[in-house]
């Protein structure tokens, strides 16, 4: 007889569990000391208050009353609903923190979770790089503290590739097809794009080989040279990260771009050379939480805890 | 190979051209070359499959880089890849063709609403019907396409041709080209940043070789 679960999800049995609470013990012993209280929000909200493009699982129903209920994809977007309707008035800074499920849909055999746990934190109240410094520093302890040795973090800014597109007044008629070259990685289709855009040789080589500049602070030199102030926020955040002494692990990556449409700054990735997957990431999103009726700055970052697991185990492989 | 990245090499088609741009490189394919069976050769980093589980291997990052065609990697848009770099080697052009002389498409799409295609290339064949504003339906099959127009199975297919060779022999013609598909330079997201200098003087040198 053969009873399944939906494909994506799992059962976890106790020689996993016991590591896998390991791994959240030390991020939440992390988070706290950092001073984030952990906060709980339902897996099920309003479609209409998630929105369908950012915030939907893909997975949705209908309740009682007929209203349309959707899965979270991740919580985010619950928190900036949270903070906005219960705290509208707190004074900043705002310091929260979850282990919570999300879920996304996927194809099948696609190898992919569609329901995983989610460790993360959001700093509410905190504009510009001392925000994202300190978020960042807590993520990078967290992941030692998680078991992690030799993870990184990608740094780039989600709002750079538009400023340049406005900077060298390329048409925005153009902007939407090149930002979506930009995120499906697809190289060769920018390149191709950009040079049909007739710019001169310097202008059109930054936009079409933008994701070929990542690596230290050297390179963002380099880069600011040809790509001027646009720059300046990421070396602003560089230089803190530096200040707080965690710059060694993170990698500037001018060309990154995250999956999530609410971000409006830095974004960021984790990555751990041991497996060929991000294991989560983060960003600055200043609009989300008024949309809630409470605009405030705010950055945060999630983790996918299993994935963090798998990093791990396969980290004490290559020891 | 030497800077420690492992390749995705297509098996097929493409491998010829594969192997002769690793020779350029200075990657030794010698022991790939003579042996069909084998699909790990560890010394030389090459791992071989067929060319539409690349983007699955080097999603997984069990391979770094991988080269396969862009036919593959329109057909699984889905997978996160870094698409770096147009080889230029095995073109082919993405078709619809039907029996010569025959107008059952538009025969289909007049009487019937809809034309029936057969394809192995579902994605591909559905976005270009549906960007043409016809209405299709797709008749997924593995194996010689050709067949399904002959049998009266559908009215046309949407597939992959290098010469038209297949095609005329089976009596089809070529009715519209969709799109020309080469050679393309594949890497994994996570790899493209923690292994950055050797994809980028990898990129590089193949950048130069091509101009």
């Amino acid at each position: 007889m053969i009873h399944p679960i939906p494909p994506g999800t799992r059962d976890v049995l106790p020689d996993e569990m016991r590591e896998q609470r390991a791994i959240t013990d030390g991020l939440h012993a992390t988070f706290a000391a950092a001073g984030y209280g952990e906060v709980w929000t339902p897996t099920l909200e309003y479609e209409e208050v998630l929105g369908t493009s950012a915030g939907a699982s893909g997975y949705r129903l209908f309740d009682d009353q007929g209203d349309v209920l959707a899965l979270r994809s991740d919580m985010t977007l619950p928190i900036a609903r949270l903070a906005a309707t219960r705290y509208p008035d707190a004074e900043p800074p705002l310091r929260l923190c979850y282990f919570g499920h999300a879920y996304r849909a996927a194809r099948r055999g696609s190898g992919q979770a569609t329901e995983f746990l989610q460790a993360g934190v959001e700093l509410l109240g905190v504009a510009g790089p001392e925000g994202e410094a300190e978020v960042i520093s807590v993520l990078l302890e967290g992941l030692d503290a998680a078991g992690l040795a030799r993870h990184r973090v990608g740094l780039g800014d989600s709002a750079l590739y538009r400023e340049l597109l406005a900077n060298l007044e390329v048409p925005a008629e153009h902007h939407a097809d090149l930002l979506a070259r930009l995120a499906g990685k697809d190289l060769v289709g920018l390149e191709m794009r950009v040079s049909q855009l007739g710019l001169p040789d310097s202008a059109g080589r930054l936009l079409s080989r933008l994701p070929e500049l990542r690596g230290g602070p050297e390179m963002l030199e380099r880069a600011h040279e040809v790509a001027g102030p646009a720059l300046d926020g990421l070396a602003r955040l560089y230089a803190t990260l530096e200040d707080k002494g965690v710059a060694d692990r993170v990698i500037l990556d001018l060309g990154l771009v995250r999956h999530m449409t609410y971000y409006t700054g830095a974004v960021y990735e984790v990555y751990d050379p041991a497996v060929g997957f991000t294991l989560g990431g983060g960003g600055r999103y200043d609009e989300l939480v008024g949309r809630f009726g409470s605009p405030r700055a705010a950055c945060g970052f999630a983790l996918d805890v299993q994935r963090v697991h798998v990093a791990r185990a396969a980290e004490e492989g290559l020891r | 190979m030497s800077a420690g990245l492992t390749v995705a090499v297509p098996r097929g088609a493409l491998m010829g051209g594969t192997l002769d741009l690793l020779d350029t490189l200075g990657i030794d394919t010698a022991e790939v070359r003579s042996n069909d069976r084998k699909l790990l050769f560890e010394d030389a980093g090459i791992v071989t499959m067929r060319p539409s589980d690349v983007p699955t291997y080097v999603a997984q990052g069990a391979a770094d880089i991988g080269i396969t065609g862009k036919d593959v990697l329109l057909e699984q848009p889905d997978r996160v890849v870094y698409e770096l770099l147009d080889l230029g080697f095995g073109r082919c052009d993405m078709v619809v063709a039907a029996r010569r002389g025959d107008d059952a498409m538009d025969e289909a799409l007049r009487r019937l609403g809809r034309v029936r295609v057969a394809t192995k290339y579902p994605r591909i064949a559905s976005a270009h019907f549906a960007e043409t504003g016809r209405q299709v339906e797709l008749v997924e099959v593995k194996g010689s396409v050709e067949l399904a127009p002959l049998t009266g199975m559908v009215d046309g297919i949407v597939d992959l041709t290098a010469t038209g060779t297949t095609l005329r022999e089976n009596d089809l013609e070529v009715l519209e080209e969709i799109t020309v598909c080469t050679a393309r330079l594949i890497a994994n997201p996570v790899a493209h940043k923690l292994k950055a200098e050797a994809m980028d003087e990898l990129v590089a040198r193949i950048r130069e070789s091509q101009s």
